[in-house]
């Protein structure tokens, strides 16, 4: 564990430098103490925390407190986070539809990984990803860990459009495309399910920590969901346990 | 209640606050104001909260009309603004609030020795998304309709009470020297020769150069090796300045991305990042290395010199719209700012 300078109003706690669950679980463990002492009127001057793969940045205002005194007040909770067990997070089983309009890739990523296009979608959905951090578009989540036998580099000519629900892969990770915008990742299918909408409560569907795991279903079945969510009818949650039930 | 209506939106503009605070573990940058001072002095000059939103120029083009009666407005920054009315167009000194009667228009002729000039108008309405009114195009939230301003575009203000307009009577002096950075928190990336060279040499501004960052041209900041040009993504903030592979930095400003996966050398004080956002393309920058202490004491000088700054606000002397040319021949400048020149007759 190390803490990095990042100027004036923020500083990071490293855990690591790897894509690794463990670590993820460290990065969670400390955002979760931090989130608490902070809504219990303590660590005044902390504006927000960002936890990534393998560190959380803690952001404050200088003009209220002082790094040195964050440092001080935190030291007990990093150690305390640097020790934490994995595991945790809310699981989702999420609809895909995979293949056809929707996943324009998913041949010439069975052709790369020499399986065919049944196994690529059998080890895609059969995997339990852990949602390592929110970035790139509000909502984006950076899932892992891919299967081995599914690993591709990005593809060498990046998409002007990716459209929004598209699920991707790319190097060890898997991600869905809240909206639609450029994207370099290899398109497997799509997910009906808002990633983010700002007139939630909880505008980011998914959160660091969680677990997701795929469910195919037909494109019938996917228009059906799509129509159902957008008339407001469906609600988000009831792919969510928050139970620690085991895949 | 008055309309702005937005006559020309210039090279580009949008409704911003101080920012949005805490959706970053979500992905959602801040957003605000690239020079949030600026906002809390015009909004200060026409009578509105600090934090109001505001409308965020750059580089000038700019034109404002008062439609369905009359409404106040102040622009902060080195800006050149005229005045337009029945009576023709006569230039308009910034840092004071001014009242435009219906049918009445406010031009940004251009934003002066920086790219930005922030133009406050009493009552603006503008309806907060996750607790800011700050527009961030990328993902179509806040501002007027989640992007930047367009001709057309009409927004809710207010009717002004007949109160004194206001002036500020010192400006905040643009500051010289060096853009200050605190090292970190990849600074280990690179090797000692470019940490040298990042502290020593000219960084050209590109015309790549937006709400999202600035990136500079200069002589390329080596990586310590291959392995060092990537990083497994984490956060980054206003002010962190990547470098990608090809060595050319990128200095991350409201709009950028909360993660990113090049290195960061070093990240902008908060004191010093509103200096380099007005930097235009062409114009070069210097850094200099400061611990985070001393990062931490520049940004509550910076908050003392703000207060004091505001602390100056007082009723305009004369009234209706200043004549420059008049009030330069009587010498009656006192307090009042050409927008293009600082010839010293500040108090």
């Amino acid at each position: 564990m190390r803490i990095l300078d990042l100027g004036d109003t923020a500083f990071t706690v490293e855990f690591g430098e790897a894509i690794d669950p463990a670590l993820q679980a460290r990065v969670n463990a400390l955002d979760v103490a931090i989130t608490r002492a902070v809504a219990g009127g303590a660590l005044a001057g902390v504006i927000e925390t960002v936890p990534t793969f393998r560190s959380l940045t803690v952001i404050y205002d200088p003009l209220q407190t002082r790094r040195a005194t964050l440092e001080a007040a935190l030291a007990g909770l990093i150690e305390a986070a640097d020790h934490a067990p994995a595991g945790g997070g809310r699981h989702w089983r999420l609809p895909a539809c995979y293949g056809g309009a929707f996943g324009p890739d998913l041949a010439e990523v069975a052709a790369a990984t020499g399986l065919d296009a049944e196994a690529v979608i059998a080890a895609h959905s059969a995997t339990e990803y852990v949602v390592y951090m929110l970035g790139f578009l509000p909502g984006f989540p950076f899932m892992g860990d891919l299967p081995a036998a599914l690993q591709l580099p990005r593809r060498s000519e990046p998409r002007v459009r990716v459209p929004g629900g598209s699920i991707a892969i790319a190097n060890g990770l898997t991600a869905i495309y809240p909206w639609e915008s450029p994207g370099g990742w290899h398109l497997l299918g799509r997910c009906p399910v808002p990633l983010f909408d700002a007139t939630r409560t909880a505008p980011a569907l998914l959160a660091a920590g969680d677990r997701v795991r795929f469910t195919p279903v037909s494109a019938e079945a996917f228009g059906h969901l799509q129509a159902e969510l957008a008339a407001g009818r469906c609600d988000p949650q009831q792919w969510c346990s928050p139970a620690a039930e085991d895949a | 209640m008055s309309t702005l209506e937005i006559r020309a939106p210039g090279a580009f503009a949008s409704i911003q606050d101080l920012g949005r605070r805490g959706w970053r573990r979500v992905g959602v940058p801040w957003a605000g104001m690239l020079a949030p001072q600026w906002l809390r002095i015009a909004n200060r000059l026409v009578g509105n909260a600090d934090d109001a939103p505001a409308i965020e120029c750059f580089d000038g083009g700019q034109q404002f009309v008062a439609c369905d009666g009359a409404l106040r407005l102040a622009v902060a920054g080195d800006a050149q603004l005229e005045h337009l009315s029945a009576d023709g167009r006569r230039p308009l000194a910034a840092w004071r609030s001014v009242t435009l009667a219906e049918g009445e228009a406010l031009r940004v002729v251009h934003t002066g020795a920086g790219r930005l000039a922030v133009v406050a108008v009493l009552g603006l309405d503008c309806a907060p998304v996750l607790g800011s009114a700050a527009t961030y195009a990328r993902a179509g939230l806040g501002g007027a309709d989640g992007r930047a301003l367009q001709t057309g575009d009409r927004l809710v203000v207010a009717a002004p009470a007949p109160t004194p307009e206001l002036q500020l009577r010192q400006p905040p002096m643009p500051a010289a020297g060096p853009i200050r950075v605190v090292l970190g928190p990849q600074a280990d990336h690179f090797l000692p020769a470019s940490i040298d060279a990042f502290l020593s040499a000219s960084f050209e501004v590109t015309a790549e150069a937006d709400r999202m960052g600035v990136r500079l041209a200069g002589e390329a900041l080596r990586h310590r090796d291959a392995a060092a040009r990537e990083i497994v993504s984490d956060a980054a903030v206003p002010g962190a300045i990547q470098v990608p592979g090809n060595g050319q930095p990128i200095v991350l400003l409201a709009d950028g991305h909360t993660a990113g996966g090049y290195p960061k050398i070093a990240t902008v004080i908060s004191a010093d990042l509103a200096r380099l956002a007005e930097r235009k393309p062409g114009e070069t920058v210097q850094f200099s290395a400061v611990s985070v202490a001393e990062a931490e004491d520049l940004a509550r000088a910076a908050e003392q010199s703000l207060q004091a700054c505001l602390a100056g606000i007082a009723p305009l002397a004369g009234d209706g719209v200043i004549d420059l040319d008049a009030l330069y021949t009587r010498n009656l400048l006192s307090g009042i700012i050409d927008g293009r020149e600082d010839d010293g007759d500040a108090p």
